[in-house]
């Protein structure tokens, strides 16, 4: 058994090695994403819920809370709610109330949140992902349920901006009463040392299928979609539960990832050391990839939730419920499996296409003409490199499908050559133009002129006699050399394959 | 008993004439023309600087804790200025009201009778309020009240006391005292108030007017300080069933922004309440609510009242409700359990007052702590620290969950009752007006004046108190008729017929008897109007 290590400046606590605790002990995972609503209003009133206003300007006497000021059900979340629902094959309830969660804090209004408690929308669910490598994982889902989001803390004059050690706190409370659906899996067991992994897909895989169901833009880096991830581990997967650890607002796919591996390693070490894990929460930094204790849950901790009086009761019916399943759109994992089957991509080329998050741009670049072949080429190969070394998305580039599509008709119908079009790339990279202004502008046609090629192969055989004599000769690999001269003095505009073609020809040599 | 003339002798003449008015009465002489509103509202104003003094200062009714005397007079130009131009007006345009001080009034001060909220001058209209102002109905003020509502005396006033116009030393009901003391002492000929557990019909009944408890979401309850949300319905007070009857009308009907407001248009109240006529009506008098507890002198002038509706041609029958005795119990677990989670919001942070720890650092939670300790009156924190102790984990299925379900019996026990009587009908309080200070010590004494009235809001039903005479102690007491939801029509038939036949034995209105009040110090705010 390997000892403990501490991680040196990090702060953090001690570790094992992240295979040896896997090595060890089974791991049990478990996510509650929250996701914001792309409503227009807030969950409960009328107020905006727009990103980035001047704090305080998007509220109303109910989302602050008022004395008197009471809140009413908005049906466009509750649509939503119920989109997202059908997605994951929930159940969707035919009756569900809201409920109070009450405890005291700045940033929440009423010092309760209205949420839903033990009669959530949804239930009972699943989402299909698939891991890096194309393993299938089966994710449970146990609810998704309604709530309100809260106001916003900022923390002012302490080193970590954390509460503790503040100066003061500044509460912004446009956020409060935003939309939020808390969507809970069931325990995530058996997926071992790829329990990391089978997180980040997961969150990934909601991520695609809340932007295909156009109910958020999930975008984590702006909160609009929260992790809580919950990390346990057992001696054997016959054993209990574990204690289980639950890190908030992890905010990026490889966060999640780390963020699982990160507690696995230290609650190994915990249990190596013969000392029990606690139920708490815990901060997830960023900058340092570890996870700090938070609070620590205890039976004190109690929400005292009842159901909420000002509210009546959610019914929505089932003529409403097949209304909305009518009208969802293609799932992600439907979309890529007729995507793949459309475009005769193997199962490692589709994978690398999903991974890379090229599906829609390719996609679009075939709706706009290009060949599928053509389309994952230059977007997998050329942008997909230039938007890594510029360290952007592909979708930020400058090129988009009609461009790519374009590009791809050129090559097809043979105006210009596979490098050429490399060329032209670059000048529509770099703000020349479409790709047929830039093949203008650069001159980068292909010489199709047989008399002027002829005179080029002519004049450069003539440049090199040596080389013409060494191909007579039947050293026909010698005639690469007078190609190259070829192409240099066409810049590149020929046919490499007809001017090797015209050379043998013109020197006499027998064709191969 | 029938009150002697000879103890009449409130306001008399001129100005003083148009407080004893009823409202009906202001509303047909301001529309024909006979009086401004602007006279209307100066002469309650004058009434309110005679005898109302102000909470605390140990004089005086004490119904209001605000007075807005200049907006109050500039509504009333207003609607004078657009009936003299011809306009079509609210048929209740320019005759005042006053508003229960829970109710959010945009620009005036809202306290809910507490410290915590002392100053706070609300950015938004309770939609109650917005109907009043759209009728063109000047506001006179806000009224006097248990803290958040809590009590049934009015004492539990973070400002002071009420004092029942009948007796200044006795308590006017609560916790809408004021509003009940406002109406009673010509201070005001309507009132708004709101009742959680019959903080309208008490205060009617112990000081002698009419009172109504409409059917839950029969009036929003946006813009009400929310003590407990299931329970809570705001309602009129006034002299009369008919003047009752058209405050209702103003304030009811469906409101979009309380999920919890019934989609129903309000009924026909007026025209039930002018129908007299019981002929062939079920009278149902509830067993439970009429022995043990209820004092001798109460029972009689109830007898006595239901006898006249026999009389009237009214079927009078016996029902039981057995779970009633019950009601008590589960309504002293709901409402503080809701009143816990509704009065979470007081917490310094973004309104009303905010109190510093007097020592050790000035954190979030500690300045709330602060606040509260410092904000709310002992009732309150009674009640806060019973409705968390119920909600807590370990305790919810014995308390609220087992309340809830006492309250699903109450409401089988009204629609039993209900096959065989269209209204039910008991004494509204248990005693007359109790004094001042008599029952502070001693809360179980105090919740027990409830104990007629709780079980309309357990169920959700409506409920009116009126007048049936005074006891050998010369103080009011009332009558409670109790209806189907949203079948508020019938309390107003039966209760405009049988004030008809009180008034003919009477011969006249129970409070024109009521005694003469001291004329006190001004309040400066009226002072000044």
């Amino acid at each position: 058994m390997s000892t403990a290590t501490a991680p040196a400046a990090t702060g953090g606590e001690p570790l094992v090695a992240y295979d040896d605790a896997t090595a060890r002990y089974d791991v049990v995972i478990g996510l509650e994403v929250h996701v914001e609503l792309g409503t227009a209003t807030k969950m409960f009133d009328g107020s905006s819920t727009a990103f980035g206003a001047e704090p305080n300007t998007q509220v109303s006497p109910v989302s602050l809370g008022l004395p008197g000021a009471l809140p009413v059900v908005n049906r466009t979340a509750v649509e939503h709610g119920i989109r997202i629902g059908l997605a994951l094959d929930c159940s969707i309830a035919e009756m569900c109330r809201f409920a109070r969660k009450n405890y005291f804090y700045p940033d929440m209004p009423k010092n309760f949140q209205t949420s839903q408690y033990d009669e959530p929308l949804a239930a009972d669910g699943h989402l299909d992902v698939v891991l890096e490598d194309g393993t299938p994982w089966r994710v449970e889902v146990e609810r998704a349920h309604l709530e309100e989001d809260t106001g916003k803390s900022t923390h002012v004059g302490g080193a970590t901006g954390r509460i503790h050690g503040a100066d003061h706190s500044l509460v912004d409370y446009n956020r409060a009463g935003i939309p939020l659906v808390e969507i809970v899996t069931r325990p995530v067991a058996g997926a071992g040392a790829r329990a990391p992994e089978v997180a980040r897909a997961y969150v990934a895989a909601l991520r695609d299928l809340l932007r295909a169901l156009g109910v958020s833009e999930a975008r984590m880096e702006q909160g609009q979609m929260r992790a809580d991830v919950n990390v346990s581990l057992r001696p054997s997967p016959d054993a209990p539960l574990g204690t289980r650890t639950e890190t908030k607002n992890v905010n990026s796919f490889r966060s999640v990832e780390r963020a699982v591996r990160y507690e696995v390693s230290r609650q190994a070490a915990v249990l190596d050391a013969g000392g029990s894990v606690l139920q708490e929460t815990r901060h997830w930094h960023e900058d340092t990839g570890i996870t700090t204790s938070g609070r620590v849950k205890s039976d004190a901790d109690d929400y005292r939730y009842f159901p909420e009086p000002d509210l009546v009761p959610l019914t929505p019916s089932r003529a409403w419920v097949e209304e909305v399943r009518a009208s969802l759109p293609e799932l992600p994992v439907a979309r890529r499996a007729r995507l793949q089957a459309e475009w005769g991509y193997s199962d490692l080329e589709m994978r690398d296409v999903v991974n890379a998050g090229l599906l829609d741009v390719i996609s679009a670049t075939v709706a706009q003409g290009a060949s599928p072949a053509a389309a994952r080429k230059w977007w997998g190969g050329e942008l997909a490199r230039t938007a890594n070394a510029r360290e952007v998305e592909v979708t930020a580039l400058p090129v988009g499908p009609a461009e790519v599509a374009e590009l791809a008709r050129l090559v097809e119908s043979g105006r210009i050559t596979d490098r050429m079009a490399r060329e032209v790339l670059e000048g529509v990279l770099a703000g020349e133009g479409t790709p047929t202004e830039v093949v203008t502008a650069r001159g980068l046609e292909v010489v199709s002129d047989e008399s002027a090629l002829v005179t080029a192969v002519d004049e450069a055989l003539a440049a090199n006699p040596d080389v013409a004599e060494k191909i007579r000769g039947g050293k026909v690999q010698a005639a690469g050399a007078v190609v190259g001269a070829v192409m240099k003095a066409t810049r590149g505009a020929a046919d490499a394959k007809r001017v090797r073609e015209l050379v043998l020809e013109r020197v006499g040599a027998p064709q191969a | 008993m029938a009150p002697s003339a000879d103890r009449s002798s409130g306001p008399q003449n001129g100005a003083d004439e148009l407080v004893r008015a009823s409202a009906a009465d202001l509303a047909r002489r301001l529309t024909a023309g006979e009086v401004t509103s602007e006279d209307v509202v100066r002469a309650h104003l004058d009434r309110i600087a005679a005898v109302d003094g102000a909470p605390g200062d140990g004089r005086g009714v004490a119904a209001y804790l605000h007075v807005s005397g200049e907006e109050a007079l500039a509504t009333a130009r207003d609607v004078d200025a657009r009936r003299a131009a011809g306009e079509q007006l609210h048929a209740l345009a320019g005759v005042p009201v006053a508003v229960k001080d829970v109710v959010v009034t945009r620009g005036t001060p809202t306290t809910a009778g507490s410290k915590i909220l002392e100053g706070w001058v609300p950015p938004y209209d309770a939609t109650l309020v917005e109907r009043l102002r759209v009728a063109g109905m000047p506001v006179l003020g806000k009224t006097n009240m248990d803290e958040f509502a809590m009590g049934s005396s009015t004492e539990h006033s973070a400002y002071g006391p009420t004092r029942n116009p009948w007796d200044t030393s006795r308590t006017p009901g609560g916790s809408g005292g004021g509003s009940a003391a406002a109406v009673a002492a010509f201070e005001a000929p309507l009132a708004v108030g709101t009742d959680t557990g019959g903080s309208i019909r008490q205060p009617a009944a112990v000081t002698g007017s009419v009172g109504v408890k409409p059917t839950y979401g029969g009036i929003s309850r946006y813009g009400l300080i929310a003590m407990a949300s299931s329970l809570d319905q705001a309602g009129p007070c006034a002299r009369s069933v008919l003047d009752a009857a058209l405050l209702h009308e103003v304030m009811g009907g469906h409101d979009p922004r309380d999920a919890t407001s019934l989609p129903d248009p309000v009924g026909p109240l007026a025209e039930a309440a002018r129908s007299r006529d019981v002929r062939g009506m079920r009278v149902g008098v509830v067993r439970e609510l009429t022995g043990e507890g209820f004092s001798a002198e109460v029972m009689a002038s109830f007898r006595s009242a239901v006898d006249l509706l026999a009389d009237a041609g009214a079927e009078v029958v016996e029902v039981s409700c057995p779970t009633f005795a019950h009601a008590l119990d589960a309504y002293y677990l709901v409402m503080p359990s809701e009143a816990s989670s509704n009065l979470a919001r007081f917490d310094g942070m973004r309104f009303g007052l905010r109190v510093e720890p007097s020592e050790g650092p000035v954190t979030a939670e500690r300045v709330m702590a602060a606040t509260r300790g410092a904000g709310f009156g002992p009732e309150v924190k009674r009640r806060i620290i019973l409705g968390t102790y119920a909600l807590s984990a370990g305790y919810y299925d014995a308390y609220y969950g087992s309340a809830q379900k006492v309250r699903t019996l109450v409401q089988r026990d009204f629609a039993a009752a209900h096959e065989q009587a269209d209204v039910l009908v008991s004494p509204t309080a248990p005693t007359t007006a109790f004094p001042l200070g008599s029952r502070l010590d001693d809360p179980l004494a105090m919740y027990a004046a409830d104990i007629a009235t709780i079980p309309a809001n357990l169920a959700g039903v409506p409920g009116m108190s009126l007048p049936s005479g005074l006891a050998a102690d010369g103080l009011p007491v009332g009558f409670q008729v109790m209806a189907p939801a949203r079948a508020d029509e019938r309390l107003y038939r039966l209760g405009g017929a049988l004030e008809a036949l009180l008034e003919d034995r009477w011969g006249g209105p129970l409070l024109a008897s009521a005694p003469a009040l001291d004329t006190v110090p001004a309040r400066p705010e009226v002072a000044t109007a």
